[in-house]
């Protein structure tokens, strides 16, 4: 027994040493696993490293080609439905024109019917109105006040005309947008307008001008009966 | 005593040094770490039994960390690093098992 002490007391002191080293090697590890590197990592594992990654970059990079191209669409679409926007803006205003619910300005002419009561009938205003929509004119108006559209009627009345339901009163000036020239001889042509109201001992003046401002707008009705079809 | 007195200094060592495994060691001390507790835990199973011998404790302590080693390396360079570690892991981790019961059954009796 003493000499087992003996032999015993220096083999306790390394097994004291051992645990330390143990303990010593486990707060070490403990720590170096705590860094995120990847020294520690053996060969083929980085290579399972490096495919996964690989693997996980080459579906990103599809996914960024995906939604690229989505995006691109939308982009296209948005810029083509912007064109179909001012495309139906720009068609909106003519046909604001065409019906008499916008201003209009451009080169034209101005014609003055003038003469006794009955030389200017309103009979002879719708053949006049007639006469420069066959030479072209594409707004007209007349007085300043009665803009001519599709619905516009002309009824004689006890002081004048009656035109799209406002009364107009002699002298007639009626100014439309057009081609000038064209216009003009529609009026002055030999047997035509000009030489009828001059029969019945009135005149007419035909100016010429290179800016006709039309300001005056119909009364367009909202439709009672008819909507859309399409 | 001297155990419990190694563990506390090794611990306190090693918040204190903050060492960093060297990098040769490195695939090496995880599965030292390993036997080494194997060891530990088969010598608390001892004491338990009441035949703790220090002699069988540092050799099989000093052995099994040896032994551990030299197999990661021989799979290292066999290029069967990864899995032998892992089988080397799975047999230590028997024992400790086995030891942890046969423990738990001294302590418990059960």
């Amino acid at each position: 027994m003493r000499e087992r002490r003996r032999v015993g007391r220096p083999l306790q002191l390394l097994a004291g040493v051992l645990v330390a080293v143990l303990a010593f090697a486990i707060v070490a590890q403990w720590r170096q696993d705590e860094r995120e590197d990847f020294s520690g990592v053996r060969g083929a594992e980085l290579g399972e490293l490096l495919k996964s990654l690989d693997a996980s970059n080459q579906r990103l990079a599809r996914q960024i080609e995906e939604l690229s191209a989505t995006r691109d669409e939308l982009r296209d679409s948005s810029a083509s439905s912007e064109q179909a926007e001012e495309a139906a803006r720009k068609r909106a205003a003519e046909l604001a024109i065409l019906a008499g619910t916008s201003a209009a300005a451009g080169p034209g002419i101005a014609v003055e019917l003038s003469g006794p009561e009955d030389a200017v009938t309103a009979a002879i205003l719708l053949d006049s109105v007639e006469e420069l929509r066959d030479a072209g004119a594409e707004v007209i108006a007349i007085n300043g006040a009665a803009r001519v559209v599709a619905q516009t009627y002309f009824l004689d009345d006890r002081d004048g005309v009656r035109v799209g339901g406002r009364l107009l009163e002699p002298p007639y000036v009626i100014e439309a947008i057009g081609d000038p020239h064209t216009m003009a001889e529609a009026v002055r042509f030999r047997g035509g307008l000009a030489d009828r109201v001059e029969d019945r001992g009135g005149t007419v003046t035909v100016e010429q001008r290179d800016r006709v401002a039309i300001t005056a707008l119909a009364d367009v009705p909202e439709p009672q009966y008819a909507r859309p079809a399409s | 005593m001297i155990p419990i007195i190694g563990l506390v200094v090794g611990i306190v060592a090693g918040f204190i040094l903050q060492p960093t495994v060297p990098a040769p060691l490195e695939p090496y001390v995880p599965i030292a770490i390993i036997a080494a507790l194997d060891a530990v835990v088969g010598a608390v199973r001892a004491l338990g039994e009441k035949r703790f011998d220090d002699r069988v404790f540092v050799i099989s302590f000093v052995s099994n960390v040896l032994i551990a080693a030299a197999m990661v390396y021989l799979g290292d360079q066999l290029g069967v690093g990864s899995q032998l570690s892992t089988g080397v892991i799975v047999v230590l981790g028997i024992r400790i098992f086995a030891n942890a019961a046969a423990i738990r059954r001294q302590v418990f009796h059960a």
